[in-house]
């Protein structure tokens, strides 16, 4: 239903011929077409491998694979969002396959009592599924014994109303966490809780952040040996980033390491730390990369996804864009913002550094997850991570020693002209640099950027990663900022609209040893939810309208869709339940920041309402209604 | 043994008159009449007595001088980054004929002085009291509930909602707060 061919023709339709053929180079007709971007990453990786270097259904993909140690073997349970240290998202279960999916009907809902956006997992633990809602942050833990999914109880962390105003994008929450036990999660307010998961009452709560700079929590922990990992949100508030390790015991602080400022605080030891690319080696250079005392005030949350090595022992996670969205208020790097880091889970050591957007002109943030693949690189086996970022680039990093294999462009871009593989450094497209007085039009991607928090998937069975992206752009007016602490720290006006192709989102799947797009499912509207991928072949996400869909996940064929009540922009979740049956569970309620022109009841008359949202998603609002809702489906007995 | 048996007394005595006071009740007629309970004029958390009407309040939505300022300030203390330019975002929007705490001029001030629950700060000591006047002058603007004879009719800014002067005055309260008037 989207092969190339089409897909390029439809984009051909515009007016201009010289967009239509960027266009065209960025979906992938034309690989070899004189388009910056690309033609940069060409010469330096000549020798691409052919198209479609799957491998047919049966097999293992014969380039690619996730190590074990970071992906153990099916269990039926989902314990943790990401399902599992590779970030993998990826299901043994396949008794819903490719030929029985039509089938899949509604087994039971559950309300959540919230109106804003429902972007947590749903994980399942033995007889017990566990979700959290949107602030007030209640955790639900639903029996699965129980006929219908009963109630088997509930926690309120009496999260400060007050935090929800600097809550950027609603004050969401990407989902608990299981381990030996307990549950952990973050809230609003800046608190890590840890919750008995039988019983749901509290065993610790730890005050990690302070609401009242800006920081609060949107992201889920991730549990790595002793030690939950949590990182702030804020940046748009200028907070000051930083990844802290709390021990899963009581809670205490083990190590905190910041995204700015000097070494002793980012946990910079010269003797340990090792970036592949000169830039990074010197002395305090989350200090020197900004302008004087800057760096307090300077961003660089960690509000995305966070990655374990078992074999290496080091976790891998990003930094979000440095505060301001207004960059002539912070000349330099802005190091360590916009990057990912390496680190030792026992003592939060950097190991290595590498810098997405040095010097983010667009709020490109760089927290998207890390998948830990082993490929086979030009004839030899390399670790990596393959990461699909907001700046439009699908980077591979080596993730012993930080260094860059490839960025290849899989959206249209024009706020950069590629990343130098020599370097390491993203090119900014001197067109398109801001400065106060005028403002700066056709900026794509727009600031979400082509692929914002939600998370792809890996198959063990394809070895094709499926990732929910976007084609927006943007018009972007810098202007006069003052830090004032607890509100915005933005300095920028922008209103967004869609790019050159007939949809704004897709699904895509990208081939990371072939380096290129497969296939992909339109989507009018952009696609906020996580994805989740099975050894039966099926692909589940859902759209801002509020459909969750089953993909074929060779073919990209849509074989099932149901309407949930409002827009997904949740994580699917699959999981085998006590009756023995495969279940596959998302939270439908729309918000976010694509969604919050609906459930936040916005004006869309104001195109800069959400930050830019309000100029192209006012229609959803026929399309959605408001409301969290639990839906789990599957096969007919 | 006889002073034994007084101090005992006095022991009981005083338990007697203790438990006497621990016991007492003051039973009242009637609640006591409150004449100016007012559902419009809510306030978060703060003293119970209605918005102090300033006699000036008036004067600044129907002032040029007095929106254009509010419209500098609004943007100098940050409400742009939650409300952006009237159509929200974190926080609701103002373009529109919601108000959550109330849409006079003076309720939006003390919506900005002291701040309201779900994240709204308390700008109280932190702007100066003329400068609130004005913005919340703007904010009436925003909702085409200034005097259109004042509001300006473009911005500066890169925007592309109706100019000020042709938003239409939305028709919610016409009646001003019957408290203090």
């Amino acid at each position: 239903m989207n092969d190339p061919a089409s897909a390029c023709t439809r984009v051909a339709r515009p007016i201009s011929w010289m967009i239509a053929l960027a266009s065209c180079t960025v979906v992938g007709c034309h690989p070899s077409e004189p388009n910056g971007a690309t033609q940069l990453n060409t010469v330096a990786n000549p020798t691409r491998p052919a198209p479609g270097s799957a491998p047919p259904p049966g097999e293992g993909p014969a380039n690619i694979s996730v190590p074990d140690s970071a992906s153990p073997p099916e269990d039926g349970q989902w314990t943790m969002p990401s399902r599992d240290y590779a970030n993998t998202r990826f299901s043994g279960l396949d008794e819903i396959n490719t030929a029985n999916v039509g089938k899949l009907q509604l087994a039971f809902t559950f309300a959540t009592g919230t109106l804003l956006g429902q972007e947590s997992a749903v994980l399942a633990v033995g007889d017990t599924l566990y979700f959290v809602t949107p602030y007030p942050n209640i955790l639900y833990a639903v029996d699965l014994n129980a006929p219908g999914g009963g109630l088997k109880w509930k926690f309120d962390p009496k999260a400060d109303a007050a935090s929800q105003g600097v809550a950027c994008c609603q004050p969401v929450s990407r989902g608990p966490v299981y381990s030996n036990g307990r549950i952990f999660y973050n809230t609003t307010d800046a608190h890590t809780v840890a919750v008995d998961a039988a019983t749901g009452q509290l065993q610790w709560k730890t005050r990690v952040g302070d609401f009242n700079y800006g920081e609060t929590f949107t992201m889920a922990p991730l549990v790595v040996k002793d030690k939950v990992l949590v990182g702030n949100s804020g940046a748009e508030f200028g907070a000051r980033g930083w990844l802290a390790a709390l021990n899963a015991s009581d809670g205490s602080i083990a190590w905190r390491a910041y995204s700015t400022g000097p070494d002793r605080d980012v946990l910079i030891d010269p003797s340990e730390f090792k970036p592949f690319y000169p830039q990074y080696r010197g002395t305090d250079l989350g200090v020197s990369q900004f302008p004087p005392d800057h760096w307090k005030i300077g961003g660089g949350t960690v509000w995305g996804w966070i990655s374990y090595d078992p074999d290496l022992d080091l976790i891998y996670y990003g930094t979000s864009n440095p505060s301001p969205w207004n960059h002539e208020v912070r000349p330099g790097d802005n190091l360590w913002t916009n990057g990912m880091f390496a680190r030792d889970p026992d003592d939060g050591h950097a190991r290595w550094f590498y810098q997405i957007s040095p010097h983010d002109l667009w709020d490109h943030s760089a927290v998207n997850e890390n998948l830990i693949l082993d490929m086979n690189w030009e004839g030899k086996p390399r670790k990596v991570v393959v990461r699909p970022d907001r700046n439009g680039y699908m980077y591979v990093i080596d993730r012993v020693n930080g260094e860059l294999l490839a960025a290849d462009p899989f959206t249209y871009i024009t706020a950069s002209k590629g990343v130098d593989l020599k370097t390491g450094r993203l090119i900014h497209n001197p067109d398109k640099i801001p400065s106060q007085g005028k403002v700066v039009r056709e900026v794509c991607p727009n600031s979400p950027g082509a692929k914002d928090w939600t998370p792809s998937s890996f198959s063990k069975r394809t070895g094709l990663m499926y990732v929910p992206h976007n084609e927006m752009c943007m018009d972007w007016e810098i202007k006069p900022v003052s830090y004032i602490a607890g509100t915005g720290y933005l300095g920028v006006n922008a209103r967004f609209y869609p790019g050159p192709g007939d949809h704004i989102g897709e699904l895509m799947a990208w081939d990371p040893v072939a380096r290129r797009k497969l296939w992909s499912v339109p989507e009018r509207w952009p696609v906020w939810s996580g994805t989740a991928v099975t050894a039966g072949d099926v692909v589940f996400y859902g759209n801002l309208e509020g459909w969750f869909k089953a993909v074929h996940a060779r073919t990209g064929e849509v074989l099932w869709q149901f309407k949930t009540a409002s827009g997904i922009i949740g994580q699917p979740t699959t999981f085998r339940g006590p009756d023995g049956r495969q279940y596959v569970a998302i939270l439908s309620g729309i918000g976010g920041w694509a969604g919050a022109i609906v459930s936040s009841e916005l004006d869309e008359r104001d195109p800069t309402a959400a930050k830019g949202f309000g100029n192209m998603v006012g229609e959803l609002k026929k399309q959605s209604g408001i409301g969290g809702m639990l839906y789990v489906f599957a096969l007919p007995r | 043994m006889c002073s034994r048996y007084l101090a005992s007394l006095l022991l009981i005595g005083c338990s007697v008159l203790a438990g006497c006071e621990r016991e007492q009740r003051a039973f009242h007629d009637q609640a006591p009449a409150i004449q100016s309970v007012s559902p419009t004029s809510f306030r978060a958390g703060g003293k119970s007595q209605p918005v102090a009407k300033d006699p000036e309040a008036d004067k600044y939505e129907r002032n040029a001088f007095h929106i254009s300022e509010g419209k500098r300030y609004y943007e100098w203390y940050n409400c742009y980054s939650c409300h952006a330019a009237g159509g929200g975002d974190i926080g609701p929007p103002l373009m529109d004929d919601r108000w959550r705490y109330g849409g006079e001029i003076e309720q939006i001030y003390s919506s900005i002085v002291e701040g309201r629950p779900n994240g709204m700060p308390s700008f109280a000591g932190r702007i100066p009291d003329q400068q609130v006047w004005q913005i919340a002058a703007y904010v009436r603007a925003m909702a085409g509930n200034a005097a259109k004879t004042a509001v300006p009719a473009r911005g500066d800014e890169m925007k592309n909602t109706k100019p000020l002067t042709q938003i239409p005055h939305t028709p919610v309260r016409t009646e001003r707060p019957k408290t203090q008037r």
